[in-house]
């Protein structure tokens, strides 16, 4: 994917982190969000085909996917742009802090771009308007139809000079979108932007197909497939679209993740009755088994560092939450509240981590510590399970069902996203119904 | 006085074990009726053949076999000794109401434990093979307890 996409960052004024005045305090959600101005990006009027209503309007859009993702954090209050009095060229020279200051803005995006010789350069600034400084300026050169992804890596820039901690909107959510009755189900795998655009579909939807897991450079895609009724973890490349089997067994093989470092696949493979977890080596083949119990083993996880792995059991009769290292030894049980834990997932930061809760026919999205402690829970509903982590460990987006009637009417899965503090929970606009949701990592590093 | 406490004892015993068979009976006379969370009635289910069910039931969480699903796989049995070219699949299903992973491994266990039950019955493993569907193929799509419970079954299907 990076291969096709070539940024040239050309750094045309120093960084001057030491004066920024504003800072986003991210463990207060969405309580006193920051009132931020994004100016549309002023068109360099000696842009190829000026006059193209395309072109024309590319500030404006860029701008606009901008507002979205600041908007969508709950931390950001992007202003009404008929308040704006300054002209995106002039405002992108030199703003009047006065001006911004008396619309409440504290904090500045202007920028402007330039289309030439089939090449697009965006350039913006990100200013501090109490503190009358500009925080950061960046260039971008790239093909014309990268629009979107320049967008998104200009948020990611702010959001990371605002918030101290990395972005996450340059990255896609890879999920299975589903559709028609209950009984009857079509599942393929589709990937879109982060903020629900740019929908393919990767499946015709011929077979059953579940569970989809980036891996870490998101070029590949590991998941569960029913081709040909034999159901078998395969992986897919994203690019070429060439997809072949990796777990075949003797049996079933299910619930895939890559390893930390790529080199791996580690899912459960279900024989006779009994359900243990193995790693694949991608290169050499070789198959490990990392457990042994007669019990349910599955929905592995490793650690970020790759040295551990979490997993859920049923050995002490129920579903619970265990890890271990990641050759099998020392496994400890770490989840003891009432109810039953699934779907642990270590999060990218390695502190944290999540889980699928259901107690008293609720279930809930929690995070724990990895250790077990600090149990919290932040979204109690009918049904939702399998949350995956924002690469920045902020976020975690999951699937919820809705309760159908005696009939199965009024059934519906969507995605939703929630901040590890329990705030802005949201639905993600997928086109269709959609599961199984995966997270990428950020896709320019 | 020693005779008559037997006789009290006896008769206490008489009495609530009928009171037990009365609740019994009360459970299994409606078609779609459950004991404890398996369900017991005949809605959904379909025929291998005549007096031969094709699917069992099972409690939450769980894969073990209940005395109805044992006497209905020795009739499956029965009916496969009977007719040696028959190959069957048994299809493994959970409800919704677990995750989707572990309802996969969790109808994989309840598809093999009703093929492990066969075998015990001289019926050869060649000739049950196993899938599991999870959650995935609910044959009744409401949210209800009795949904979940027609949900939670393996179905012998015959290989065409």
């Amino acid at each position: 994917m990076n291969k096709l996409f070539y940024i040239f960052i050309i750094f045309f004024f120093k960084f001057n982190f030491a004066y920024s005045l504003i800072e986003v305090n991210i463990t207060r959600g969405n309580l006193n969000p920051l009132p931020i101005a994004v100016s549309p990006l002023h068109v360099d009027l000696q842009s190829d085909n000026y006059q193209d209503i395309k072109v024309k309007e590319l500030g404006g859009l860029i701008s606009a996917v901008i507002e979205k993702n600041f908007k969508s954090t709950g931390l950001f209050n992007p202003l009404n742009k008929d308040a704006f009095v300054q002209k995106p060229d002039i405002a992108h020279l030199k703003p009047r802090f006065e001006d911004w200051s008396l619309i409440t803005a504290q904090a500045l995006v202007t920028g402007k771009l330039l289309m030439k010789d089939d090449k697009l350069k965006v350039e913006f600034r990100l200013w501090d308007i109490a503190a009358n400084k500009e925080m950061i300026a960046l260039a971008f050169t790239t093909t014309p139809s990268n629009w979107r992804r320049v967008a998104h890596i200009i948020s990611d820039k702010i959001y990371e000079r605002l918030t101290g901690e990395t972005g996450y909107f340059d990255t896609r959510i890879i999920y299975v979108s589903e559709a028609g009755p209950k009984t009857q189900r079509v599942k393929k795998l589709a990937i879109m932007d982060q903020d629900g655009e740019n929908t393919k579909y990767l499946t015709l939807g011929n077979e059953l197909v579940l569970t989809p897991r980036f891996s870490p450079s998101n070029q590949l895609v590991t998941y569960l497939s029913y081709f040909r009724n034999l159901p078998r973890v395969y992986l897919l490349d994203i690019e070429t679209g060439i997809q072949e089997v990796v777990g075949n067994f003797p049996g079933m093989t299910f619930a895939p993740r890559f390893s930390p470092d790529g080199k791996k696949i580690i899912m459960s493979f279900a024989k006779d009755g009994n359900s243990d977890i193995y790693t694949m080596d991608l290169e050499t083949r070789l198959v490990e088994k990392i457990t042994e119990h007669s019990s349910i083993d599955t929905s592995p996880s490793f650690s970020p560092d790759g040295k551990y792995i979490c997993f859920n059991s049923d050995r002490s009769g129920l579903q619970q939450i265990y890890t271990m290292k990641s050759d099998g030894t020392s496994v400890k049980r770490i989840s003891f509240g009432n109810g039953i834990y699934g779907t642990p997932v270590w999060s990218p930061r390695g502190d944290l981590i999540a889980f699928t809760k259901v107690r008293a026919g609720k279930f809930y999205i929690g995070v724990m510590r990895s250790d077990g402690t600090g149990e919290r829970l932040l979204t109690e509903n009918f049904y939702q399970e399998a949350p995956s982590w924002s690469p920045n460990g902020r976020l975690l987006v999951f699937y919820r069902e809705t309760k159908s009637g005696k009939d199965g009417k009024g059934f519906s899965a969507k995605l939703w996203s929630i901040d590890i503090t329990g705030y802005n929970e949201k639905q993600l606009e997928t086109e269709t119904d959609a599961s199984d949701p995966s997270w990428s990592s950020l896709l320019s590093k | 006085m020693k005779f008559n406490k037997k006789i009290n004892n006896i008769l206490i015993i008489l009495i609530s074990t009928l009171f037990l068979s009365a609740c019994s009976t009360a459970k299994k006379t409606t078609g779609v009726s459950t004991s404890g969370d398996v369900y017991t009635g005949t809605d959904t289910v379909q025929y291998l053949a005549s007096g031969v069910k094709d699917r069992v039931f099972f409690a939450t969480n769980n894969s073990a076999l209940t005395t109805a699903s044992r006497d209905t796989l020795r009739k499956q049995a029965d009916y496969l000794r009977k007719n040696k070219k028959l190959n069957v699949v048994l299809e493994g299903h959970a409800d919704e109401r677990g995750t989707r992973e572990y309802n996969l491994a969790l109808a994989e266990k309840r598809a093999n434990v009703a093929k492990d039950y066969m075998m015990t019955y001289g019926i050869s493993g060649k000739r049950i093979s196993v899938i599991s569907y999870g959650k995935e193929k609910p044959v009744n799509s409401a949210s209800t307890p009795l949904a979940w419970s027609q949900n939670r079954r393996a179905v012998t299907v015959k290989v065409k």
